[in-house]
Order: C-alpha cells, then structure tokens, then sequence
C-alpha cells in the first residue's frame, strides 16, 4: 500500500482550502453587504466552477497557465515560474473548484447575521473591523464552518482539472482521484478500489462530523 | 398553463416515439465493427477505415482509440470488441492467457520505432537521451508505464542507459501516447519520448534521437479477433485488408513499418 497519494491529496487539499479561505471569506462578506453594477455577473461567475464541469475549468485553466498561455508566459518570463504540471497547479485547480462552496456557505452565513447586533457595537464605538471580528465572523461561524468542510472535501476529490493542469506525477501531483484514475486503466482493480474506499470514508467522515457538529450548535 | 403542459408533454412523447423508431429503420442494414487500436494507430487507421468503409457500404467501423493497456482492462471486463490493434505484445499475451481471443487469429501487424522529442520552438539542447539527466530539462513526458506501451518502452530505454533513476523525479505520465505528444507540442515540457510515427503526424515537433533497437524490446503491434466476437466472418476480412498493399502504403506514410 503506497501512502504517498494520500498525504499528498491532504496536503493539496489543506492547500487550497487555505486559499479559498483567505479569498472567499472578504468576497463573501462584500457581496453580502454591497451593492454595486454587475453584481450579478460577478455573483455568477463567482459560482460558475460548481456547476461547470471540471474538464472545462481544466481546459481553461491549461490555456491561461500553459508554458504558451496569458498567465503561463507571464510568469516564466518575469519570474521564471513554470506552474503547470507541478503541485502548484493541483492545489490552484482544487482551489478553484471548490470556492464556490466556501463562498456560498460564507456568504449565506454573513446574510443571515442580525445587522442589529453590529449596529449596538456600533453604538458603543467600535470599530468596522472590531465588529467584524467580535461580532459579525462569530455569528456567522456555524456557516463558515461548513463551507470549509464542504470545499476541503471538493478539493479533496478533484479529478478532472487537477488532470489537465497537473497531470500525473507520482509524488508531486498523483492524488488520489489521479491514482485511482491510473490504475483503473490499468485494471489494479484492487489498489484502485482500495483508494476509491478510503476517500469514501474521509469524505463522509467529513460530511458527519459537520453535520454533527452543526445540530451541536443550534 | 395545464394546456401548455400537456401539449408539452405530447410533442416530448411524439419526438422519443419517432426518435426509437427512426432509430431501428436505420440500424438494420450495417453491421458494425467495434475496434479497439493503440492511439499511436489513430491517424492511419482513421484513414485506411474510410477506404474501407467506402468499399463495403454495408460495414460501419467504430473505432476506440486509447493506450493498449486500458483498451485491454475494457476487453477484460467484457467491453464489446471484435478487433483489438495492441502497440505492445504484452497486453495480446495477457488476453491470449485469458482466452479472450479467437485462436489462430493473432498476427504481427507493425514494427515502429522509440524517438526522443522536443517542441520545434526548444531553446533546450538536447542532443542524446543522455542529456536529460541535464539540469536544462525539468520535464519528461512519458507514457503511464503500467498502461501505455510507448512508456514501457521508454523506461526499458532509459533503465538501459543507466539514467532512469536520475530522470525519475521530472516524469509526467501521459494517459496514452498521444497525451505525450501533445504535452511537447504546447512547450508545457522539455522533451518526451515517443514513436516515430506519432512525430510524422505534428509539424510542432522535433527528433533529436532515435532509440537504438536493443536499448528496450522490439516494438511490435500484433493484432487479433476478439473471442466473443459475433461478427467473425466481417472481421476476418478486415484483418485481411489491413495486410493488403493498399493498407500498407497508409501505414507507411504515416511512419510505421509493416510485420507481415
């Protein structure tokens, strides 16, 4: 049994759920409090990578990082970094996917905060950024919460753009859903199967306990 | 709105009705050929199939393209094939040990070739196998080795050499053989190694070495009738006009050698 494609699925899913964290969390706040032109754009394309299908991400993704790509060209020659095929463009195609998860569970979560309770803290000097993390982010950390779970969980399995953008890379890019992918076509029925049943259990591990947690707190 | 509903409904039902109906006229002349090919096969079999097609109008040939190894998985789990190209006789052994071809069936079709290439534009020098052990190259593709021929081949080249385990760290691993062509072509790595007759069919790569016969096992692509086959007969007569001269000349053309 090669633990290799396991830790390294942890690692780019811990990855990018950190990302998305740190991007989702102001975006979802700000569309829930602001109104400005094209927001509704901006809210669909923020939601687009759930319902599109991961191989179109991928195909994107490939043609915007690519050695020959806007992005792609950009970077090796400023910086001479080459993100495709490197774990970096795992934990960037995970990270992309599953955002729309984090900010949706965020942004519900914001909205459903009493405003009146920011306005008391308001009232008694506080400043946006005080509220913000007093009040409002405790409020709406249940939501925060299950984002979290939910996005770690789609990153976890993603396949179809980490294939395209990463590729298969035993040790720096073959994460569990590539591995299984592998050795299906290969017919290693079992290894495959054996990977197929431990990201079935983590992922529900995952989606029980949030859930548990969640009738915990109400 | 109920009336839209159902009027909605009915036109549904009318078009599925036609649609199964249209769908059973048509099908009843043809008999279909289901095969399984190497994807290195792609482009000249592609080509000799119209041929074919067209000279026996009552054939249609549905062609699976992909890396010998997971068309072998497919044959295994009772995928429906009446003919299965290999590139590697490793995958016809293992289905002629499970008895899943039709005895007496199974011939060399073609001999091909291991290169080394990079994308036209390069600004790498690799000259040798050898050289990608240079720091210059960061990334190789090759075939998945446990699936893709092409790969085994590849690792038997370079474990011959005596370099695979200093190139080890900068494989990618292509799904099929094609998939390492098309990494090379967008430049998203240094080199890769192929066929020669994959490098006939793309104008963005280049040769820079060929791989000498005894560095890896001769690469032959046998072929056979699949055992569960209904459609021996039009089978067989399509294994007999992929060894015609006609034939020949496609493969050649597109960089293969034939085995017959």
């Amino acid at each position: 049994m090669d633990w290799i494609p396991v830790i390294l699925s942890l690692k780019i899913a811990g990855l990018s759920l950190g990302i998305v964290l740190l991007v989702g969390i102001p975006i979802a706040f700000l569309m829930a409090r602001r109104d400005f032109i094209g927001k509704s754009i901006v809210e669909s394309l923020l939601t687009l990578p759930l319902v599109m299908p991961p191989v179109v991400t991928g195909f994107i993704l490939l043609y915007l990082i690519g050695r020959r790509g806007l992005i792609g060209t950009f970077l090796y020659e400023q910086f001479g970094i080459q993100l495709i095929f490197t774990s970096g463009a795992a934990v960037l195609a995970a990270a992309t996917v599953a955002f729309p998860l984090m900010y949706q569970s965020a942004k519900a979560a914001f909205l459903s905060v009493d405003r009146k309770m920011e306005e008391v803290a308001r009232t008694l000097n506080a400043n946006e950024i005080k509220i913000f993390v007093t009040v409002t982010l405790p409020a709406a950390f249940p939501g925060i919460i299950s984002g979290v779970v939910l996005a770690f969980a789609r990153a976890l399995g993603e396949f179809g753009a980490t294939a395209m953008i990463a590729g298969n890379i035993p040790g720096k890019t073959q994460t569990i859903p590539i591995a299984i992918f592998f050795a299906a076509e290969s017919n290693e029925i079992a290894k495959a199967g054996l990977y197929a049943l431990i990201i079935s259990l983590v992922t529900f591990g995952l989606i029980y306990g949030v859930n548990h947690w969640l009738k915990q707190q109400t | 709105m109920r009336r839209i509903i159902i009027n909605l409904w009915l036109v549904t039902l009318i078009l599925m009705v036609s649609n199964l109906v249209g769908l059973s006229i048509d099908a009843a002349p043809k008999v279909e050929l289901n095969i399984s090919a190497a994807a290195s096969l792609t482009d000249a079999l592609v080509k000799i199939g119209k041929t074919y097609e067209s000279k026996h109008q009552n054939i249609k040939l549905n062609f699976n393209f992909g890396s010998s190894g997971s068309l072998q998985a497919q044959i295994e789990n009772g995928a429906p094939v009446d003919v299965f190209i290999s590139a590697s006789e490793k995958e016809m052994d293992r289905l002629e040990s499970k008895k899943l071809l039709r005895q007496g069936t199974r011939t060399n079709l073609l001999k091909n070739q291991l290169v080394l290439i990079v994308s036209v534009g390069s600004k790498n020098k690799i000259k040798s196998f050898e050289d990608l052990v240079s720091d210059a190259v960061q990334r190789i593709a090759l075939g998945a080795s446990e699936s893709v021929p092409a790969g085994q081949y590849a690792y038997q080249c370079l474990s011959k050499l005596g370099i695979w385990a200093r190139v080890t760290q900068k494989v990618i691993y292509g799904t099929n053989v094609r998939a390492v062509l098309t990494y090379v072509e967008s430049g998203n790595v240094d080199a890769g190694i192929v066929y020669f007759s994959d490098t006939v069919v793309s104008d963005k790569v280049k040769i820079v070495a060929v791989a000498a016969p005894d560095w890896h096992q001769p690469i032959i692509y046998p072929v056979a009738i699949i055992a569960t086959t209904k459609k021996y007969q039009e089978a067989q007569r399509f294994l007999k006009a992929l060894q015609a001269d006609e034939s020949k000349r496609v493969f050649e053309e597109y960089g293969f050698k034939v085995a017959w």
